[in-house]
């Protein structure tokens, strides 16, 4: 499909559905939660500049204040200490045809909802190839969960030993960079990887692999599972900051019609 | 004997609520020497440096040999009723509305000759121990308490207008997830506070102590973050009609300075939610208490804030900490202008190291929460406005009081 | 008691003279200012006197309510131009100040014709102001501590004097209803509803053990009179009074923890030595009767009675204007009004209506003699300022 107006009256006619995988940006929703002697992660703030008064009597608007990574973010390569010297590693740089991209979405609902610790291996990846095909190259492979069905309290999963949500196992991370050359990964939960991967080696690895070789990451999704397993396209382009590790962003799914 | 005060009934909710009448607060500036006094509950007179007259009411030439070195001085309190009498028809509308009022002559053992308010318990001839109290306007007051305890004293209706005690009270303890949030909840609990709010800020992270204040009784966890405008106004909306007594328990101590930290990260973190923090609980709970301040036997009466002393002079150590609460406390002197109208009283604990985590490192003595908590409530039944907890503290009230540029050079070598 | 023993070493008032008394009728409230009041009592001073403003080259202003005005501002206001000039602001004591220190001046040539006059308004809200700004100690000290002004101070005051010298509310009473009694003779008196002893003791409660009749009623007023010699009264064609003698004590006895007695104690002898008469010889006595519980210490004070037996001494005397005691004959500030620094002339000048022969109420019978006091400011806890007069008919 080369015709751009083509494409456009898909959308209008739905033909083409659009599926807004984002979290709605909010003061109470969760963020990374580090130890309190490390810089923090700031939440989602909004400060009323004037609301049709004497502030400004015919206009509404807000000054926001947040993290690079709070809410629906994406990750750029720079944000990881294994990126930081590559080219094109910022928000700003990475060029911009990488911000659409076909993806593929690997359903683990059913193991996370079994296991909060449930961790994706090479295994699972190869099993779902089995049906669905091999993951094509420079796409963005996305882990549903269905962790962004749950409440504060469950999303966020934080236990004394920390936070338990799953994520990616670090030889199924690096074998989706290095054998399917993934665009990026992306999950629902508040990381790209799991929530006890500090315990892993590589600490972080869908970070540490990732970001490494250039790969971005998206994470806070949802609505996964309105996505095929593949054969979508996500339009996931993060607000163009000087050196910016990452942003809050919109992304947008395009769904074949049924 | 005093009569123990009754549990407010339940209101009318289609009743009006009356205005706080106002007390005119304009006094001579050597009787804010009193004032001083009152605020931190010392007994306090000019005592003459030449001849050792002690004066009342305040002057400025010693009455007996024309001085005027008339420092203020801590006094004996204890003193008879000469004579007592009960206005039963007054001239403010304040007192008109709080008639019958009594009111005596006492003689002091130390000299002077005073216009009191009488404790219900004390009367002609009673011996008693004088406390200088602020009234609802922030002025001082002199006030004869029996000078043996008696049963329920501290429920005397006359006395009750000069404290802030939090029997039968409503109070919102604004952050409930550290040890010191905690402390207070038990400890207003234990004073007789009809309900404790809680505020939790990110009910998604987890707590040490969450289980037992679900479980504690009048106690209600509400969410609340400082930090989030969003937030304020909606806890104040859905509870700042009942919060009688507002307790500010949020906490960000952090060592380093200026120079030695990287970036201003922390430093914004602590100005959000301590002088920032306190101007949403002031924008949003403010005005409701204000216009509840004289509302019944749970009128709304205080607004406390649990200040780092370190406010006062910067620590070093802590510095941007110290900035912090320094915002924090010049945030209070405002709001306390401001609450006066409705006869709120801001009351300010000033408070050293602590037994917490983020003064680990910090030398002691240090102050525990509960015994920090158990100053609060004494503070609040005594109707203390400045409250000096622990002896680092104190000490650094006595060492500003002396010489700030030596405090300032002392701090800055630690 | 004794009084001619000692000699006063004080130069005698000669033949300074006191005349003129005017009274302007007392209103309850009154949208005039202080300065219509004070205008309206020289206006018929002048009037009575045949003089012009002009004429008067002393004047003395006593009033609470003139607000920016002073005394000299006051010259420019109403069209005077004295070359003798005071501002008494003594409260109760005003008029006796005034007059004393008149008296000098005339005596000694300072001015010729000095007029004086005491005048306030009394608006909506002014008796609350006038009592939350009235002094310093009072701001700070007193007011804040019930808001009972004077009834709350003249409460301890009372309850005091009861307890030690054994006093009653009826005693108190006594005073109040004979005055009640000559009120009703006086027609510029803004009470004169018959008072029993029994409607006095059931009034309502104001300060324990002060209830509505101890208080007197604020209002709006004005009393004046002029000083001069007598030979300058004479050529005015006004009946005149002489000074025998006069005292003035502020803050006396400021180590009594309760004040049971005031500044008189201290200069009755000196007041009755000056005199060259004794208190068996007054034909008539005006207290200063804010409270009836200062009218008794004046009784003792000045001498009429021993200290702590004015309770005694109301009882075995009638006090009306037909009595063998007549006391406070226009019915006093108890039952004539309180007009703020007027009624510290208000006993002054009725003495002077009396000996003169030109009483508006009943006439006390061949007055000759009468000892006028008065008391104020109500500074802290007690009235600091006491004033005596000897008043003799020319």
């Amino acid at each position: 499909m080369t015709d751009l107006l083509e494409f456009a009256a898909a959308i209008a006619a739905g033909t083409i559905r659009v599926v807004d995988l984002t979290q709605t940006l909010t003061p109470e929703f969760p963020v990374l939660a580090l130890p309190p002697e490390f810089g923090q992660c700031a939440p989602f703030r909004m400060e009323t500049v004037s609301r049709y008064d004497a502030r400004g009597p015919a206009w509404y608007w807000n000054n926001i204040s947040l993290n690079e990574h709070t809410g629906t973010h994406f990750d750029a390569p720079i944000h990881w200490i294994s990126g930081r010297d590559l080219p094109a590693n910022a928000v700003d740089t990475i060029p911009v045809q990488n911000f659409v991209a076909p993806a593929v979405v690997i359903d683990c609902a059913a193991q996370s909802a079994a296991d909060a610790d449930f961790l994706l291996t090479i295994t699972d990846i190869q099993d779902w190839e089995a049906t669905h095909g091999r993951i094509p190259a420079r796409s963005w492979c996305l882990l549903r969960t269905d962790w962004s069905r749950r409440d504060a309290v469950d999303y966020a999963n934080l236990r004394d030993d920390g936070a338990h949500t799953p994520g990616p196992a670090p030889e199924a991370v690096r074998f989706l960079v290095e054998q399917r050359d993934v665009l990026g990964f992306g999950t629902e939960t508040i990381g790209t990887d799991a929530g006890q991967a500090h315990l892993f080696n590589p600490p972080f690895p869908a970070h540490f692999y990732m970001h490494g070789r250039g790969r971005y990451g998206l994470q806070c999704l949802t609505n996964l599972d309105q996505l095929p397993a593949v054969g979508a396209v996500i339009f996931a382009a993060p607000l163009k900051i000087r050196g910016g590790s990452g942003s809050p962003l919109r992304v947008i799914a395009l769904v074949p019609g049924t | 004997m005093s009569v123990p005060v009754s549990p407010p009934p339940r209101r009318n909710p289609v009743a009006r609520t009356g205005m706080p009448a106002l007390l005119s607060a304009q006094r001579s500036r050597a009787t804010h020497g009193l004032t001083a006094a009152a605020a931190q509950g010392l007994f306090c007179l000019q005592v003459c440096s030449d001849c050792g007259t002690r004066q009342y009411p305040p002057r400025e030439a010693c009455s007996h040999c024309l001085s005027a070195k008339l420092p203020f001085r801590d006094v004996d309190r204890a003193g008879v009723v000469v004579v007592d009498t009960t206005i039963r028809i007054a001239g403010e509308i304040y007192f008109r509305e709080r008639t019958p009022w009594r009111i005596g002559t006492v003689q002091l053992d130390c000299g002077p000759i005073v216009i009191a308010h009488l404790h219900g318990d004390v009367s002609q001839g009673s011996r008693i121990r004088m406390e200088l109290l602020t009234d609802k306007a922030g002025a001082p007051a002199m006030f004869a308490m029996p000078a043996v305890n008696t049963p329920a004293m501290q429920d005397d209706r006359q006395y009750r207008e000069f404290t802030c005690d939090p029997k039968f009270r409503r109070v919102l303890v604004t952050d409930g997830r550290t040890e010191i949030g905690q402390a207070l909840v038990r400890a207003l609990s234990d004073a007789g506070a009809r309900k404790v709010f809680v505020g939790i800020a990110n009910p998604w992270k987890p707590f040490a102590g969450k289980q037992s204040l679900a479980r504690a009784e009048n106690v209600e966890c509400v969410q609340l973050d400082v930090t989030d405008t969003a937030s304020v106004v909606e806890c104040a909306a859905q509870i700042g009609a009942r919060v009688d007594i507002l307790v500010n328990t949020t906490e960000h101590i952090r060592l380093g300075g200026l120079m030695d930290q990287t970036g201003i990260g922390i430093a914004r973190e602590a100005l959000e939610l301590r002088s920032l923090g306190l101007m949403r609980l002031a924008q949003s709970f403010g005005p409701i208490m204000r216009a509840r301040g004289a509302d019944g036997v749970d009128s709304a009466c205080a607004f406390v804030n649990l200040l780092a002393a370190h406010a006062l002079m910067n620590w070093p150590s802590y510095g941007a900490s110290s900035a912090a609460e320094a915002a924090a406390l010049s945030m209070s002197q405002c709001l306390r202008s401001e609450l006066r109208h409705g006869g709120i009283r801001v009351v300010n604990m000033f408070v050293g190291p602590l037994e917490t985590e983020w003064y680990q490192n910090a030398p002691p003595p240090k102050v525990s929460p509960a015994t920090l908590a158990r100053a609060v409530v004494q503070a609040l039944c005594s109707g203390q406005e400045d409250c000096f907890v622990g002896e680092v503290a104190r000490d650094l009230r006595a060492r500003l009081a002396a010489n700030p540029k030596a405090l300032e050079r002392e701090l800055g070598a630690a | 008691m004794s009084f001619a023993a000692k000699a006063s070493k004080r130069l005698a008032y000669d033949n300074v003279v006191a005349c003129a008394p005017i009274s302007i009728a007392y209103e309850r409230y009154s949208i005039e200012s202080a300065h219509w009041w004070i205008g309206r009592a020289l206006h018929a001073l002048i009037t009575k006197a045949g003089l012009a403003p002009l004429d008067l080259d002393g004047l003395s202003v006593s009033s609470f309510t003139l607000g920016l005005d002073t005394a000299v501002g006051l010259t420019q206001h109403l069209g005077v131009s004295p070359r003798w000039l005071d501002h008494v602001p003594m409260g109760g004591a005003s008029g006796i100040i005034a007059l004393r220190r008149a008296a000098r001046a005339v005596q000694c040539g300072d001015a010729e014709l000095v007029a004086c006059v005491a005048g306030d308004t009394n608006q909506v809200d002014t008796f609350r102001k006038t009592l939350q700004g009235f002094s310093r100690f009072a701001q700070d000290a007193v007011y804040p501590y019930g808001a009972g002004g004077p009834n709350a101070s003249f409460a301890l005051i009372t309850q005091h004097y009861m307890d030690r010298y054994q006093a009653t509310r009826a005693d108190f009473g006594r005073i109040c209803v004979a005055q009640r009694d000559n009120a009703m003779q006086f027609g510029q008196a803004l009470l004169r509803k018959p008072l029993t002893l029994q409607a006095y003791l059931d009034a309502r409660a104001v300060a324990d053990p002060i209830h509505l009749f101890d208080c007197v009623m604020p209002c709006a007023g004005a009393e004046a009179f002029l000083v001069c010699r007598e030979q300058t009264a004479c050529a005015l064609g006004l009946p005149s009074v002489r000074l025998l003698a006069t005292i003035e004590r502020h803050n006396a006895f400021a180590d009594d923890p309760v004040q049971y007695r005031g500044g008189w104690a201290k200069d009755a002898d000196e007041l009755w030595a000056m005199s060259g008469v004794t208190p068996g010889d007054i034909d008539l006595l005006e207290t200063y009767d804010d409270y009836p519980v200062i009218s008794m210490m004046q009784f003792e004070d000045l001498g009429f009675c021993q200290k702590g037996e004015a309770p005694a001494f109301v009882r075995a005397h009638d006090l009306t204007v037909a009595g063998d005691f007549p006391h406070n004959t226009s019915g006093g500030q108890l039952s004539v009004g309180q007009a703020g620094a007027a009624g510290g002339y208000l006993g002054l000048v009725e003495a002077m209506r009396q000996l003169t022969g030109q009483a508006i109420g009943a006439q006390v019978h061949n007055a000759k003699t009468a000892v006028v006091s008065g008391f104020g400011m109500i500074n802290y806890d007690r009235g600091l300022a006491s004033a005596a007069a000897v008043l003799a008919a020319v």
